[in-house]
């Protein structure tokens, strides 16, 4: 990794070098109902909209690989044949301005199952190689355990990562494109004393956590546990909204359906984001649910995201980012459901 | 399970062209299909291993998994049963022959036939179970000289729903115990009435010893596999050597879509077929 540092007030230029692009970034989107700002990331059209010491967004970022609703193919048809047609050049080079680590994180967790797996998806891949990611340290908010996770720093799924450290930021690169970028705003080499900085900001960043997730064998916890009372108490709360699949951003399951046109002559197949929080994840032809309570389905998703993924993938498809529990109707967060989990309440 | 490491790419939305070439109504609810590639040069690289499903599309309707219940030793064109069950399914039963459907697959993991040479194999199906079982027994028929005894137990709600009735003369020609029994027996009936335990029991008590000697193929729903694994295991049968084919919601059978996940398991790509161990290592398996 290469370090340098840039006068704050540089940043701007870095943008309008990278404008000509379509940039995403983190923006005021309103207020809550009792006045807390609500931030989300959406296309920004001038540095000034952005607004980079944003808390999580309402949203994360993957909506922009893996949209609520995509179609996947279409289909011409006559009589007594049909054509198939599949476009996967449905993405637009993209910058994000300002991306926390975890949500960085998350999208590499996505790019395991979405593009190193077998089958990989041509249409994440696609999005997913003509994004530049410029990733932005934070300070952690009360339902933030990303540190449990892991997932506080990112090492790799940027192109470069800037830290606050007074008068300039602090930059990690990782690809040539960055450094050629900071090179044209008079990027330098780090003194001693930025190091420090950078140093420090980091360990008190660390101090910050409030919330922790005790995630040591949680994979064999969750097999003994299979049957705690834990899941039934939570899965009486639960909905079954799907709300915390929506707002995830390692949630990547769906459903697929397809729709004739009107004039008979063509049709769609469409892939739209699902839940297996949502009463029907699991049903069968012929009225079979594998999961008719919601305190399976409840369960279920707790048991792929550390059980299941972290036995496939060696690490839990979970970056701790509180958005699921912040969301929550029924305000079931996942440290409390794994710590009770843990406990055999 | 890692599934980072030896994998191979694949296509995504990738389908053969395929024409239904013959249709032959079972029983009432249930039909088969011969279905051919139509890219003669496409049908030649088309060939799968038994137990193993395709993704059936029909454009506009939808896609759905389906085992394949041929031999295996054809390239290029294969069978499939189904029964009408929903939008899918309904829609295939008044297709004629001549339609045009996507096919993508094969997918999915197989029974290991080759493992189970020099051995007796138990094929147990219940209902539509005999649907995914009929293409290991005709990849065994066609080499039956290499295994040694091979029983099929095939059990049904009632005698009308017994699938492949005109094939069992031929079965027999090739030395296969065919054992069938049905819940609700009619007049015409007169086999087996009852539970498929119930003719399992006398052929594994008269086997001295399961564990060296055996292969087992099981398939049905979901509350057979226990009760009749579970036989199996008491008479000696390792887990191992037990096979099982699960049935899961599936809308890619790409292991993304995650419907078809069991923990961390894909049915869709680490099944349908499984050991018997694995099965019962997996929570909420059946
Ligand atoms: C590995 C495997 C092999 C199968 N083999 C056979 C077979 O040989 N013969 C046979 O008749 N049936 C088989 N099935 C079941 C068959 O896939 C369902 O009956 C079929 O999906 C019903 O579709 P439908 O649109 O008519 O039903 P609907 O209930 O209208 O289903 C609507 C949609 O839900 C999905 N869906 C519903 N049920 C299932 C299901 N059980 N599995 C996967 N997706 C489902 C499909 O995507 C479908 O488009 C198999 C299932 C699996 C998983
Ligand atoms: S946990 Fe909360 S957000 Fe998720 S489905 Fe249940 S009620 Fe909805
Ligand atoms: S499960 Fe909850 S905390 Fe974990 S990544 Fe998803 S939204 Fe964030
Ligand atoms: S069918 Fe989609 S993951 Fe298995």
């Amino acid at each position: 990794m290469i370090f340098k540092v840039f006068p704050k007030k540089k940043l701007s230029s870095l943008y309008e070098l990278l404008a000509y692009n379509i940039v995403v970034g983190p923006i005021l989107k309103g207020t809550d109902r009792d006045g807390k700002s609500l931030y989300d990331f959406d296309v920004v059209y001038g540095f000034d909209e952005l607004v980079l010491g944003y808390t999580s967004t309402i949203h994360s970022a993957k909506r922009f690989v893996l949209p609520y609703q995509e179609n996947l193919s279409s289909f011409e048809i006559s009589a007594s044949d049909w054509q198939k047609n599949t476009d996967i050049n449905v993405y637009k080079p993209l910058v994000f301005f300002g991306m926390h680590a975890c949500d960085i994180n998350a999208l590499n967790k996505l790019d395991m199952v979405q593009a190193e797996s077998v089958y990989p998806n041509p249409y994440y891949i696609g999005k997913r190689k003509s994004m530049f990611i410029i990733g932005i340290n934070c300070t952690p908010e009360p339902q933030c355990f990303c540190q449990s996770m892991g997932t506080d720093t990112a090492l790799h799924g940027f192109d470069l990562f800037i830290t606050d450290i007074g008068e300039k930021y602090f930059v990690e690169i990782l690809t040539s494109q960055a450094f050629e970028l900071i090179k044209k705003i008079s990027g330098k080499e780090p003194s001693q004393i930025d190091h420090q900085r950078y140093k420090h900001v980091s360990s008190q960043k660390n101090k910050l956590f409030t919330t922790t997730v005790d995630s040591s064998d949680l994979t064999k916890i969750l097999d003994l546990e299979f049957d705690s009372k834990a899941w039934q108490i939570w899965g009486d709360k639960c909905l079954s909204c799907g709300t915390c699949a929506n707002v995830c951003p390692t949630c990547y399951c769906y459903g697929v359906e397809e729709n004739v046109d009107m004039d008979l002559k063509g049709a769609t197949k469409t892939k739209t984001l699902h839940s297996c929080n949502l009463l029907d994840f699991a049903s069968v032809a012929g009225g079979h649910n594998f999961r008719p309570e919601s305190a399976t389905r409840l369960k279920y998703r707790y048991y792929h995201k550390h059980r299941g993924f972290v036995e496939a993938f060696e690490e839990a498809l979970c970056v701790g980012c509180g958005r699921c529990g912040e969301s929550c109707l029924s305000d079931i967060t996942p440290a409390e459901v794994i710590a009770s989990v843990r406990n055999e309440v | 399970m890692n599934r980072r490491k030896g994998d191979t790419g694949g296509a995504f939305e990738y389908a053969y062209k395929a024409e239904i070439t013959n249709i032959y109504s079972l029983t009432q609810n249930e039909k088969l299909y011969q279905i051919q590639i139509c890219d003669p040069d496409l049908g030649d690289r088309f060939t799968f291993k038994p137990g193993q499903f395709v993704m059936l599309e029909l454009p506009g309707i939808g896609e759905a998994p389906f085992s394949i219940s041929s031999s295996p030793s054809t390239t290029g064109k294969f069978e499939l049963c189904i029964r009408k069950v929903g939008n899918l399914t309904n829609f295939l039963d008044k297709v004629q022959r001549g339609a045009r459907v996507g096919i993508s697959g094969p997918f999915g993991t197989h029974f290991p036939v080759e493992q189970m040479v020099g051995q007796n194999i138990l094929l147990i199906a219940g209902g539509l179970g005999i649907v995914p079982l009929r293409s290991p027994l005709l990849a065994v028929l066609e080499n039956r000289s290499r295994y040694g005894q091979v029983d099929i137990m095939y059990g049904a709600k009632s005698p009308e729903q017994l699938l492949f009735t005109y094939q069992y003369e031929g079965w027999r020609r090739f030395d296969i115990n065919l054992t069938v029994t049905v819940d609700n027996a009619d007049q015409s009936w007169d086999g087996h009435v009852g539970l498929i335990t119930e003719i399992i029991q006398p052929r594994i008590n008269e086997s001295a010893s399961l564990a060296d000697t055996t292969y087992a193929i099981v398939c049905g729903p979901p509350v057979m596999f226990r009760s009749v694994c579970n036989m199996l295991m008491d008479a000696g049968l390792p887990m191992g050597k037990m096979f099982v084919s699960l049935e899961r919601r599936m809308h890619c059978g790409r292991g993304k879509c995650c419907r078809c996940n069991i923990g961390s398991t894909y049915t869709c790509l680490d099944g349908p077929v499984f050991d018997y161990w694995s099965v019962m290592n997996l929570k909420e398996a059946i």
